[in-house]
């Protein structure tokens, strides 16, 4: 009985004049790690941007969460990490004020931000490893650390869905092996990740499933090619989800608001702080 | 200080406190979304709300208020719909603002020594009640835009992102359109509506020299608005020019002042900066601190299978073993 993170039914999209999807049917369980995959101009990223509500439907439904796209408010459960543009603001602004805006979707306007979101945003730097760089200014960093910067907005949010539009495209081997290690901890604590993919590169071993579009439309819906398992049939699932699944119920005890009861006692440092950016302690 | 005896040098100081604060925190959004001419436009569009209040006798600053909203609200829907022929959309609703404005002010009778007064700023016309309106509307734009702070800084950062947080985007640009449109109003009478959007990109220009983040140069730059606004005016009472020439050139002397020393600032900057990486997170061989835990099936750590071995997440990290002790994974 996992959730379906993401249920997408019939989709078309249409962007100005030009129809994009035609009729996609797609979903993304709780737990899983699927990547889009696709040439330039399959439509892979207009179909993620239509997920996080960017681009409306001409017709077919989107659901997250089990709720409609049109009555779906808890943005808060949702990571979106937009493809890198070198379009920065006029101004500058520090790393820590970037993925401070993170923490948006959870703050209320005229309210200053909290200790926990402060700590959020700590932990999210952390997590990708810009510790040393919190307040230098986003043009200085490199293409690699900019996006990985954008991931940490995301993960400041402690989303349930993290939805990343080409994270490795044009990102040093440096920040994609950095930028998998992060993926891996996020996945290991349960959450799922719908990205868009253009090579798999370091990411290969993480991914559950790929869905792959050709002009619009789904064309191979399973274990990602190249995969010992692959040409399995569709619907079969791959152990390594199964894993994440089996690892995801044992981390939801760690989560807030399910207790401690899966954290032996004699851990040297156990405790039942706030979550992290991704729900753990530290 | 007996310039201050006059009360209508009091009124111009306060007035010019009040524009050199407002104009920048607006101006810091504008130029952040890369909108730093907005306020020229609507400074254009404001003239003719002045001229309605000439020719109809209701007090200009409202009038001007009014024209200055609708016409930022007209260049906000021009940029949001983002067309291709939208900066000469824009063009037009500038030229139209002027030649408004000077045809409506004939009609009403009154001389170009009037408009100049508007133009550029005078301090002897600041009344009275000209002051008060001048104080509600900067002080709601000052409250607004450090209230709203961090939500107008991701809608100006990042647009789409800010959509995806559930952020209205729509409504905050309009509310920055407004917040720009009332400052001009406010400015009109200290710098004046040609020079408006001088105070309101200057400053911000010259403080991005010595800052690195976004709350830093907000701050800076108010200090950097209201000093050459202060200057600018006493400037303008013992030489008899207008005040707003006088605020700018000010404004424009910091920031030739301080070009040079923020270049030599970023390069002590970039040579300090180490490069620095967390090993944890790029991937060397880190192991982990004093680990008296011993992983295994039943310790209750979920195990994550990593390629040819088993990670345990703890706490936050993927331990790994690696001899007689962890690594982080």
């Amino acid at each position: 009985m996992t959730e379906r993170v993401v249920d997408v039914r019939g989709l078309h999209v249409t962007l100005g004049e030009q129809p994009v999807l035609h009729g996609i049917d797609f979903h993304v369980d709780a737990g899983e790690v699927v990547t889009l995959l696709g040439a330039n101009g399959s439509g892979k990223s207009t179909l993620v941007r239509a997920v996080a509500g960017l681009v409306p439907a001409a017709a077919g439904d989107i659901a997250l969460f089990g709720r409609p796209l049109r009555s779906f408010r808890e943005w808060r459960r949702i990571g979106y990490v937009p493809q890198r543009t070198t379009a920065a603001g006029g101004v500058p602004a520090t790393v820590k004020e970037v993925v401070a805006s993170g923490r948006l979707a959870r703050r209320k306007p005229f309210v200053p931000a909290s200790r926990a979101d402060r700590d959020a945003v700590t932990r999210a730097i952390d997590l990708v490893g810009l510790a040393d760089r919190t307040n230098d200014g986003i043009d200085t960093l490199s293409g690699g650390q900019q996006q990985r910067a954008l991931i940490a907005r995301a993960a400041a949010g402690e989303p349930d869905l993290l939805v990343l539009d080409e994270p490795n495209a044009g990102v040093d081997i440096r920040s994609q092996e950095a930028f998998a290690r992060s993926l891996r901890t996020f996945v290991a604590s349960g959450r799922t990740v719908l990205l868009v993919l253009h090579e798999m590169g370091p990411l290969a071993s993480l991914v559950d499933r790929a869905v792959a579009l050709d002009s619009g439309r789904v064309v191979h819906d399973g274990p990602p090619p190249g995969r010992a398992d692959a040409g399995a049939h569709e619907g079969q699932e791959p152990g390594r989800a199964a894993a994440a699944r089996a690892a995801a119920g044992m981390t939801e005890d760690l989560t807030p608001g399910h207790g401690a009861a899966g954290v032996p006692d004699d851990h040297p440092h156990s405790n039942e702080e706030q979550g992290g950016p991704f729900g753990w302690n530290s | 200080m007996e310039l201050l005896n006059y009360d209508f040098m009091q009124r111009a100081v306060l007035a010019a406190l009040l524009t050199g604060l407002a104009a920048p925190a607006v101006g810091t959004y504008l130029v952040h979304r890369r909108l730093a001419l907005m306020g020229d436009g609507i400074g254009h569009v404001a003239l003719t709300g002045v001229a309605v209040g000439l020719l109809t006798g209701w007090a200009p600053v409202w009038t001007a208020v009014v024209v200055a909203v609708i016409g930022a609200l007209a260049i906000e829907l021009v940029r949001a719909h983002g067309k291709a022929s939208g900066d000469v959309a824009l063009a037009m609703l500038f030229y139209g603002g002027i030649a408004g404005g000077v045809l409506l002010t004939g009609l009403a009778g009154s001389t170009a020594a009037t408009l100049n007064t508007y133009l550029f700023g005078s301090i002897t016309t600041v009344s009275q009640e000209d002051l008060v309106v001048i104080g509600v509307l900067a002080v709601a734009v000052i409250v607004l835009s450090i209230g709203l702070g961090p939500q107008l800084f991701a809608v100006c950062q990042d647009e789409e992102y800010a959509r995806a947080c559930g952020i209205p985007v729509r409504l905050y640009s309009i509310l920055i359109a407004v917040m720009a449109a009332v400052t001009v109003a406010v400015a009109m009478r200290t710098v004046g509506l040609l020079l408006v959007s001088a105070l309101m990109v200057v400053p911000v220009a010259t403080s991005m020299q010595l800052t690195r983040g976004f709350r830093a140069t907000f701050a800076l730059a108010l200090a950097l608005g209201v000093a050459p606004s202060l200057g600018g005016v006493v400037f303008a009472y013992y030489v008899d020019v207008a005040p707003g020439a006088s605020i700018v050139v000010f404004a424009l002397a910091g920031f030739v002042l301080a070009w040079p020393l923020g270049t030599a600032v970023r390069r002590a900057r970039r040579r300090r900066r180490t490069n620095g990486e967390d090993p944890r997170v790029t991937g060397v061989h880190v192991p982990t601190e004093e680990h008296p835990h011993q992983h295994d099936d039943e310790c209750g750590h979920p195990a994550v299978e990593h390629g040819d071995h088993t990670d345990y997440l703890h706490d936050g990290h993927l331990h790994a073993a690696h001899g007689k002790h962890y690594d982080e994974h």
